[in-house]
Order: C-alpha cells, then structure tokens, then sequence
C-alpha cells in the first residue's frame, strides 16, 4: 500500500463516518455541516483518482450552494427551540430504497471498475472531459439539460401558480 | 532534496503574503476611507501617520477575554472563524504574481484548473459567517445568516459565469493560461464580465454596499455579533484577504496580470499594482455608496447581473467561434 492508498482510505473512511454522523445527528444544522465534510471527503477522493475537474466543481456546487440552500431552508421553516430531525413513517422506506442504490451502484462500479488501476494517467482533466461530453456523450448530454429546463420551467410555474389564485 | 526545498519555499511565500496583503489593505481602508471623509485617520501610533495602529489593534484583540455565549452552538461558532479564514489562505496558494526578474511565473502551485480551485475554495470560506449566525444562539446572528444565505445563493452564479467567460476567451482554466493570453482589446468586450465579476464578488464578501447581512443599525453586527477578541479578529482578517484574494482574481481574469512594460522582469510589480488598484476600489465602493436594502440585493443580483453575464457568455462565444 502506498501514500496514496492510505490517504484515500482515510478520506473514504472520513466520507462514510461524517455521513453517518449527518444521518443520526438529532440537530438538524449539524447533519447539514457533517453533509458539508462528507463532500469534501468525497472531493479529496476525486483528487486522487485524477479527476481534479469533478472534485472543483463539487466543492463549487455541492459546499458552496446547495449546502447553503440546505441550511437556508432549515433556517426559514418553523423551529420550536432546538431543531430536531422528525421521525416519519417513512423512515425505514427511506432506509430500504437508499440500501438498494447502494447495494446496486456498488455492484455497478465494481463489475465494470475492479482490478483496474490509474498508472499516471491524466483521464480526469477539464479538456478530457470536454472532449468525452461532446463527442460520445453529446446525446445524454443533451437530454440531460432538456429534463433540467423542464424542471426549471415546472418550478417557476409551481412557485408562481399560489399567487394567481 | 531541491523539489522540497522549492515546495517549501513557495509555501512561506504565500504565507507571507497571507498575513501581510490583508493589513497593508486594511492600512489602506483605514486611510483612504478617512481622507475620503475629510478626516486624518488613526495618526498616533507608531509616529508616522499612524501606521502601527493595525498592529496596536492585533495586541488588542489578543488580550481580550474570549467569551462563548451560554446559548451558543458551542463548536460550530468556535469553529467558524477557521472556517471562514483558511480557505482564503489556500486560495492564495494558486493565484499566480508572475514573471520574477526572468526566473518564471511567481506562483505557489500552478495547477491546471487554478480557476476553479480558487473559486470552490472562496465558496467556502463564506460557511464561516453562515455557521457564525447559525451557531450564535442569537437572534440578530440568525437573521443576519439568513441574509447571508440568501445572498450567497444569487451572487455565486453570477460570478462563476463572469469568470467562465474569461476561461472562454483564454480557451484554458489555468490562471497562468489565462494571464498569458491576454490581449488589450479584452479589456472592451470583457468589460461587462469585468463588472459582473467585480460586483458579484462584492457581494460575496459581504463588503458595503452589499453588508446587509452586517447591517449595523438593524442587526447590531450579523453573524459577528457574538464575537470578540481574537476570534472576530479572525473574521476582520478574513474579510480583508478575501478582498486581496477577490482583487488578484479580477486582475489576473479581466486586467491581464502581468501585462505591461517589461512584463519578463517586473510582471510581478505589475500584478501587484493591479491589486492594489482593485482593492481601492473594493474601497472607494464602501465609502461612495449606501447600502443596499434587502430586497435590492436580490434584485441587483437576478434582474441585472445574471442577464449581463449570460450576454457576456453569449458574446464571448460569438468572438470565440468567430
């Protein structure tokens, strides 16, 4: 095992452990900054795994506005004293479906990716990608931001449709 | 031996100009926001107009006692000054000064997506405030991290499309890439990119006239209303690197960095100079212009600097392609 392995293993370890912490924190703004060092984690792993693009724009995207909006919305919805996460019958639903994704892109990765090793190679930088995402991948690409405009256009006509009536 | 040597050396570089950028801007703050006013300033200390009061202010802050509120979210608020500082510090490391007397680029690593490196690390540097009035257990913190949140979230977008813009043009998301292939003529058709980048970054720090999360006459002090002794130090420096940090990434973005006369041997004089340019004008802006009210913020932010900088964006691409 080399450096690198062992600072990969730490940071999965740190991913998995803060994830852990934000689902059983009883304070809500906790789960929300144990969210924010799983991201970072995950990031750190990105770096080592050559892809430094993906982990720039998670920390960008993922800590720096939807981490925000998270506790934006935890700061505006109704709190009685302390904020405590609610227990609804949903709970272990929730637990089963996020056990099968798991399970399932687990079984994903390792099928396609065991036993395969990154030997110097740079396969993860901005040019690469961009050249992946317009050539073999223009079409998903493409019906990617389709499903994001209609969501877009879904929400703005939601958010509006309270104040006509 | 010599690579750790280097590695070494640039590490203490950036260090250096981390802890002295900020208080030669805060120097500055002090002196031109009081001339500005038609008044001298702090003048005692130190003798020579005053120039050691910064450093009276530091010994100040050091002695003060540091108090944790009883209704305080007891880490979160005494973790959220390291939060909101160090991420700046590792932001400087990739921001480059350029040429040094012919010796090559002036910089702590340069890396190949230095632009985006820089603005994921700004992006959290600001959960420092946000943990700050979360974890405050006060009701002037809170409603002053709520107008952080909401103004976090209009003016990240803005000003990563500004900045994508000059990655466009340059064709490169390294820093140094994007400083070399500078040209004059830039300087027009990025002009509105420049302004976006400028004011987005503004509001992102916080600084006046988007302080309305800070707003002295309603909230008391924000999210730092709690603070005190080294730990609002803390903040203050924070604040003022993110200034110098915001300054460099203007200039090394929009105003071509080193570009100017005897770029190979003075390169690195010139960023500076840049800088401190653009940091007066971070400034000037404090003093010239009254706050902004809440719901303005967000105007400004959605109705005029994101259809700027998509049109920016916009004509980026015709001149690329073109």
């Amino acid at each position: 095992m080399n450096g690198t392995e062992v600072v990969f293993v730490v940071l999965s370890l740190l991913a998995v452990g803060s994830a852990v912490l934000a689902m059983t924190s009883p304070q809500l703004v906790h789960a929300a900054l144990w969210l924010v060092v799983t991201l970072g984690a995950v990031a750190g792993c990105f770096v080592l795994m050559t892809a430094e693009f993906v982990a720039w724009v998670q920390v960008l995207v993922y800590v720096g506005s939807v981490v925000v909006l998270v506790i934006f919305a935890l700061m505006l919805t109704r709190q009685s004293g302390r904020t405590t996460a609610e227990v609804t019958g949903n709970r272990w639903t929730a637990a089963v479906l996020g056990l099968v994704a798991a399970v399932g892109l687990g079984a994903t990765m390792v099928a396609g990716f065991a036993g395969e090793r990154i030997e110097g190679r740079r396969i993860g930088t901005a040019a690469s990608i961009g050249e992946a995402l317009f050539t073999d991948w223009v079409l998903p690409f493409e019906i990617l931001s389709g499903v994001l405009l209609a969501a877009l256009v879904g929400a703005i006509v939601l958010s509006r449709s309270g104040s006509d009536r | 031996m010599s690579e750790a040597l280097d590695v070494l050396l640039r590490c203490l570089v950036v260090l250096g100009a981390f802890l002295t950028m900020p208080l030669l801007v805060g120097q500055m703050e002090h002196k031109a926001m009081a001339h500005m006013q038609a008044r001298v300033g702090p003048m005692a200390a130190g003798g020579f107009h005053g120039w050691a009061q910064l450093v009276a202010d530091g010994v100040k802050f050091a002695q003060k006692e540091s108090i944790t509120p009883a209704a305080a979210d007891r880490r979160v608020f005494e973790l959220a000054p390291a939060v909101a500082l160090v991420p700046y510090l590792v932001a400087m490391v990739a921001i480059p000064l350029g040429p040094f007397f012919g010796q090559g680029v002036l910089i702590g690593q340069d890396l190949d997506l230095g632009l985006f490196f820089v603005l994921a690390a700004m992006s959290v540097g600001v959960l420092g405030t946000l943990m700050g009035g979360l974890g405050s257990g006060n009701k002037y913190s809170y409603l002053g991290g709520m107008r952080v949140a909401a103004q976090l979230m209009s003016y990240e977008l803005p000003m990563v499309l500004a900045a994508a813009s000059a990655a466009m043009l340059a064709g490169t998301l390294s820093l140094v890439g994007i400083a070399d292939a500078f040209e004059p003529w830039w300087l027009v058709v990025q002009l509105p990119g420049l302004v976006v980048f400028f004011v987005a970054g503004l509001a992102e720090l916080q600084r006046p006239p988007f302080d309305a999360p800070l707003a002295d006459a309603e909230l008391v002090m924000g999210p730092l209303t709690e603070y005190g002794g080294m730990r609002f130090a803390m903040f203050l420096l924070a604040e003022y690197a993110g200034i110098v940090v915001l300054a460099a990434l203007t200039t090394v973005l929009f105003l071509g960095g080193w570009a100017g006369p005897w770029a190979e041997q003075l390169g690195w004089a010139w960023t500076l100079l840049k800088i401190v340019g653009v940091s007066f004008l971070v400034i000037w802006a404090r003093v010239a212009y009254p706050r902004l009210r809440e719901d303005q913020v967000n105007v400004l932010a959605w109705k005029v600097l994101v259809p700027l900088a998509l049109a920016q964006v916009t004509l980026t691409t015709v001149v690329v392609v073109w």
